[in-house]
Parts: C-alpha cells; sequence; structure tokens
C-alpha cells in the first residue's frame, strides 16, 4: 500500500478543500514545481525548448482556456485558434505601440484584450446551444483569420503580412526576438502556465466554477438555484479567452517569433486544443496538462521511431499520427469523457487499495 | 364553481392547525391563472393562496396541471392571464433565477441534479445565491472567498447531516440510486433557506419506508426552520398525513380546496379523483 490516505485525517472544511487532499500527492506537486523551476533551466537546450517543452507549456495555457468553456461550462468552441489569433496580434500591437512597457504586462493586456473579444463572440451561446453554438465559434474562427490578413492595421502595413515580434528583454535577458535563449523562454512560459493554473483550479473549485458545471450539467437545473445563465456563460467566455489569449501571445511572440495568421492560427489549432482536451479530460485541470504532453510528444516520439528508426516516409508518420489521434478521440468521446486524467484517477484509486484488491 | 368546497381558512390573517402551529399570512396569492399551451389549457383560472409556515398540498390525477402550477410559480411559465402576488404585492414575471433570489427554493417531478457533480458539490449549488465574492478573490483564493467556502460549507454540511446523507458527501450524483437522488434534490434546495419551498412529487416511485424517511424530512423542516411547503402528491395517505390544506386539480381546473378532511369528504373530489387509481 505505497499510496494511502489511512491515517490522513481532516479536521477542517478548508483541508478537506484542497487540491491534492493526500500528503504524498503534495509531495509530488512541490517536487514536480522545484524540479520544473530549478533545474530543468539548467539542463535544457534548444531541442527539447523548442520541439516539447515550450510548445506543451503554451498548449497547456490554451487547453486550460478552453477547457473552462467547453469542460467546465459545457460550451463547445472551435474558435480556439481564432482567439489565439486575437492573443496574439493584440500582444503584438501593445508591442509595437508601447515599447517601452514590460513584455508581460503585453502579454496579461492581450489575454485581456482576448477575455473582451471572446465574450463577444460568447453571446449568441445564450440562444443556442451544441451543435449550432459550435458552428457559431467556428465562424468565428474563420471570421478572425479573415479579419488579421484583411485588415493591414493589425500588421502595421507589413509588405509581408506577417508579424514578427521584435526583441524585448526583462532584466537584461531578451524574452522575444531571435536572441531568445531556451532557458528563458521555457521560464517565461513556465511561469504563465503555473499561475493560469493556478487561477483556474481556484476559480473551477469555488462558486464560480459551481455556477458553471451547473450550467454544463443540467441549465434548467441552474437556473432555479438562482444561477442568471447570462453572467455563468459569459463569465466562462471571458476567463477562457483571457488564458487562450495569453496562450496566443506566448506562442506568437516567445515560440515563433513570427507568424501568418492562417498558417499559425488556423482552425486545425481549434481542433488540436479541443483534442487535447478531449483526451486529458473535459472539466479537468490535470486532464490539460496530460492531453496537451500527449499531443505534443506523440508526433516527437512517432517521428523518432518512425522515421529515425524504422526509416518510414514522413508522410506515412504524418498520416498514422492522425489516425492514432482519430482513434483516441473516439475511444474517449465513447468510452471515457473525463480522459487520461480519469484514468489516472482510476489507477490511484486500485494503487491505494493495492495490493487487496478487495 | 358550483360543487367546489369552500375556501374554509383562506383568510388572509392566518389560522392555528390542528396539531396547534402557527400559519401566518398570505405569502403566495395565485389569482385567476390562466396557462396555455398553444390549444391546451393546462390551468384554467385557478385561484389559491399559500400562508407563511404551511405545508399545502395540490393533488389531482395526471395531467391535471398540477406541474405546471409550480412551473408557473417559479417563473419556468408565464401564464396569459391572472396575476402571482408574493408577499403582498404583484410580482412582475420574473425569470427562474430571479424567482430563486426571492427564497422561493424547488424540486422537480424528475429529479433535476448535477449529474457530473459529487453530491457536496450538488449541495453546494444551493448556496450560491449566497456566495458573493468576487471574481479576483476566487481567482486567487484569498481569505475572504476561502472563508466565504467554508462558511457555506458549514451549512451544507448542517443540511447533510439533518437529511442523513452524510455517508455519499463525495459520491457523483450519477451513482446513487433514485431514492437517494431525490433526497439530494431536497438538500439542494433546502441548501438555499427558501422561504418557500415547492416539491414536486417527492416521493414519487419510491418504496414504503423511503417515503416514511422522506415524510419524516418534509415535516422536520416545515418543524425545524419553519419553511412553507407546498407539495405535490399522488400517495393520498402521505398527503393527508403531511398537509394542512389541500388543493385539487383535475383538467386544469381547481375542483377543491380545504383542509384534508373536508377535501377527502367532498364528494366532487372523490368522483374526479379519489375514484381514479393512481400510482
Ligand atoms: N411545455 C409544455 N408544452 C405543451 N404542453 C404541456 C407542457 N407542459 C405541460 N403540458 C400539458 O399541460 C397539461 C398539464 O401537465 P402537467 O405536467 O402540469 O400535469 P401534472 O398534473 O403535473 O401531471 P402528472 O401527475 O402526470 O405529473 C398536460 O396536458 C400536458 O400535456
Ligand atoms: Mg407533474
Amino acid at each position: 500500500m505505497l499510496y494511502r490516505e489511512a491515517g490522513d485525517f481532516k479536521t477542517s472544511y478548508s483541508l478537506d478543500n484542497q487540491t491534492f487532499p493526500l500528503k504524498l500527492d503534495r509531495i509530488v506537486f512541490y517536487l514536480t514545481l522545484a524540479v520544473a523551476f530549478l533545474v530543468v533551466p539548467l539542463v535544457i537546450n534548444d531541442y527539447w525548448a523548442s520541439a516539447i517543452l515550450v510548445p506543451f507549456l503554451i498548449y497547456a495555457i490554451a487547453a486550460i482556456g478552453l477547457n473552462i468553456l467547453t469542460g467546465y461550462c459545457g460550451q463547445v468552441s472551435l474558435g480556439t485558434g481564432g482567439f489565439m489569433a486575437v492573443g496574439a496580434y493584440a500582444c503584438y500591437k501593445l508591442m509595437t505601440a508601447f515599447p517601452d512597457v514590460s513584455i508581460l504586462l503585453h502579454i496579461v493586456g492581450a489575454g485581456f484584450v482576448t477575455m473582451v473579444v471572446c465574450t463577444v463572440f460568447g453571446l449568441p451561446s445564450l440562444r443556442i446551444k451544441g451543435f449550432y453554438l459550435a458552428v457559431a465559434t467556428l465562424a468565428a474562427q474563420f471570421f478572425l483569420v479573415w479579419l488579421f490578413n484583411k485588415v493591414p492595421w493589425f500588421y502595421n502595413n507589413n509588405a509581408s503580412g506577417q508579424i514578427s515580434a521584435p526583441e524585448r528583454t526583462v532584466f537584461g535577458v531578451p524574452l522575444t526576438g531571435p536572441n531568445t535563449e531556451a532557458w528563458a523562454m521555457y521560464l517565461v512560459c513556465l511561469t504563465f502556465c503555473v499561475a493560469s493554473a493556478f487561477i483556474a483550479r481556484n476559480l473551477t473549485r469555488g462558486s464560480l466554477g459551481r455556477r458553471w458545471m451547473a450550467i454544463r450539467d443540467m441549465d434548467i437545473a441552474a437556473e432555479i438555484i438562482g444561477v442568471n445563465p447570462l453572467t455563468a456563460k459569459l463569465s466562462a467566455f471571458a476567463l477562457s479567452g483571457f488564458f487562450v489569449g495569453i496562450s496566443g501571445a506566448l506562442f506568437f511572440s516567445v515560440y515563433l517569433g513570427a507568424a501568418e495568421v492562417g498558417e499559425s492560427f488556423g482552425i486545425d489549432k481549434s481542433f488540436l486544443v479541443l483534442f487535447m482536451i478531449i483526451i486529458g479530460g473535459l472539466g479537468s485541470i490535470f486532464g490539460c496538462f496530460a492531453g496537451a504532453a500527449f499531443l505534443v510528444v506523440l508526433p516527437v516520439v512517432l517521428k523518432f521511431i518512425g522515421v529515425d528508426i524504422l526509416g518510414w516516409a514522413p508522410d506515412l508518420v504524418a498520416h498514422l499520427r492522425l489516425v492514432i489521434v482519430g482513434g483516441l478521440i473516439m475511444f474517449f468521446l465513447i468510452k471515457e469523457p473525463h480522459g487520461l486524467a480519469q484514468l489516472w484517477r482510476v489507477m490511484k484509486e486500485k494503487l491505494r487499495l493495492w495490493p487487496f484488491p478487495h | 364553481m358550483m360543487n367546489a368546497v369552500a375556501d374554509t381558512q383562506a383568510s388572509s390573517v392566518g389560522y392555528t392547525t390542528a396539531d396547534g402551529r402557527d400559519i401566518g399570512e398570505v405569502i403566495l396569492d395565485l389569482r385567476n391563472i390562466t396557462l396555455r399551451f398553444g390549444g391546451v389549457e393546462a390551468i384554467k383560472d385557478i385561484s389559491f393562496d399559500i400562508q407563511e409556515g404551511e405545508i399545502r398540498a395540490i393533488i389531482g390525477p395526471n395531467g391535471a396541471g398540477k406541474s405546471s402550477m409550480l412551473n408557473v410559480i417559479s417563473g419556468f411559465y408565464v401564464p396569459q392571464e391572472g396575476e402571482v402576488w408574493f408577499r403582498g404585492k404583484p410580482r412582475p414575471p420574473l425569470k427562474p433565477y430571479q424567482v430563486a433570489q426571492q427564497g422561493i427554493a424547488r424540486t422537480f417531478q424528475n429529479i433535476a441534479l448535477f449529474e457530473g457533480m459529487s453530491v457536496l458539490d450538488n449541495v453546494m449549488t444551493g448556496r450560491l445565491g449566497k456566495m458573493r465574492r468576487g471574481i479576483l478573490a476566487q481567482a486567487l483564493w484569498v481569505g475572504p472567498a476561502r472563508k466565504e467556502e467554508v462558511h457555506n460549507r458549514e451549512a451544507v454540511e448542517r443540511i447533510i447531516d439533518f437529511l442523513e446523507i452524510q455517508a455519499i458527501r463525495k459520491t457523483p450524483v450519477s451513482r446513487l440510486p433514485y431514492g437517494l437522488k431525490k433526497r439530494v434534490e431536497l438538500a439542494r434546495a433546502l441548501a438555499a433557506e427558501p422561504n418557500l419551498l415547492l416539491l414536486d412529487e417527492p416521493m414519487a416511485g419510491m418504496n414504503v419506508e423511503e417515503k416514511e424517511d422522506m415524510s419524516r424530512f418534509i415535516l422536520d423542516v416545515n418543524d425545524e426552520f419553519g419553511t412553507t411547503i407546498a407539495l405535490i402528491e399522488h400517495d393520498m395517505g402521505v398527503v393527508m398525513d403531511l398537509s394542512d390544506r389541500v388543493v385539487v386539480m383535475d383538467y386544469g381546473r381547481k375542483i377543491g380546496d380545504g383542509t384534508p378532511d373536508v377535501v377527502r369528504n367532498d364528494q366532487v373530489v372523490i368522483d374526479a379523483y379519489l375514484g381514479v387509481s393512481h400510482d
């Protein structure tokens, strides 16, 4: 019985409400954080940062945003790519308009701009649900990409139509631009990611989270206990937009450095993030990390095994990835809507009883 | 109506029940309510009131319009004619969540719990109307938000103890049997500390023992918290035991109103309802 809760009694309601009720979980969590902040930056190299860790952290933030909206509040969105683009372009405009203000504030500011935009696009959710809402958000996706392509003001009238991030430093360390080092890129994304997870976790365990879940599970019953569907849904769109905007800002400014909207924030981004929360687990913050990790690591591992070891053609491996992801989506949607997070929970419950299963 | 039972005690000043409880003035007064769905008249010109502290039953055969009546009270349906008076004032058409904010809570005929949440979280949702901390305080989980959570959790734990569902606190609602779900739904309604509690067939589908438990809880709620209760129930034994006054509906009309004894002995009611078997 390696993993146990015996002797771990809760003596107050606030203790009972912890994120990690079990001591062992807590220790593992703090150890992970310590390693992530203190050890990884020392050993990280360009390949690990740009192929795995930085995209993982950024997608985890986007997944947190989408999970708030879809997993917690039950409002399907296919507009994530477009909202990430809002974050990216807001960040670009802020960076170029106020070069003396810290890039960190620009990223947060981009979150707030996306918050507003996402709330506006959330208005149809007050009238329509499910499939129709999905189509409405899909329209938002295409509209936003079109808008950022069409209106030169958004890309400062560049001849290329692209946006590219000028160098910005914090304490003399470049965070954007070509001179950014792997560890700096990683640390800034890690900080935003941990802060986002902390905030999202707090929101979802409190009264706001219960309002969202009530709307998700049964909107009629939610109304009868005094939940105003308008404020509940729009607050979910707002906070979702905030996190998705931050992820878009980081994706453009810190990770890519330069972006073209259709390529970087197209409909495939929307689906990628949606698949992350389905595979990771709807309505779980941990699931956002699990899903992001899985879908970021999968192509890397497949390429390593398929192309480098077995010598298959790269496009075969790329297709294999689509097949695997498609299969997994079907499996999780049908068998386990709570995703990897739930599988993990079940495994822990079994471990708790092990080696006495009955 | 010709054969209607006289409105024996519907004075607005209050009365004393057979078991000695003091019933106060009218808190909810339904005046000439008519509700139509297209061509169907679900409720036809019905008036009755609910007085502070009483247990008011609504009975009638299937399709009589009882649930529709509760839906009018809780704001789901807006009647085409008639007025709802609440605490001495005509109530403008309100949204269900606004009705809830006025201190009216309810349960549903077909259980309407949040299946994706635990029992505890379901009951906690009943307190949402009382939780007012801003988004920022919640996001950072700072003092006031945390205190509010603990304070409301204490209130919820009292209700969980009261309804004897301590053992299933952390269980996902979707795993509970029917009878317990009904009890959790009552717990969620009680968590709001309502002045008026509407129960739509709280005992439907229960076995005798569960019905006895539920009856006891309803009486205790009324007795200990002074909650005014309106309930729909098919089981006549239960209605006779629990209620102070009974409204009888049939085909959308009110055909009787009075104490259980008066209603039980009314010929119109017997013909329309008691003679017909219901489960
Ligand atoms: N939303 C609706 N749309 C159309 N007709 C409705 C609607 N709700 C109720 N009705 C009709 O109104 C009438 C009264 O229904 P209601 O559910 O109020 O009856 P009830 O007395 O609660 O019956 P039961 O004992 O079966 O619960 C029925 O004829 C029903 O078909
Ligand atoms: Mg009914």
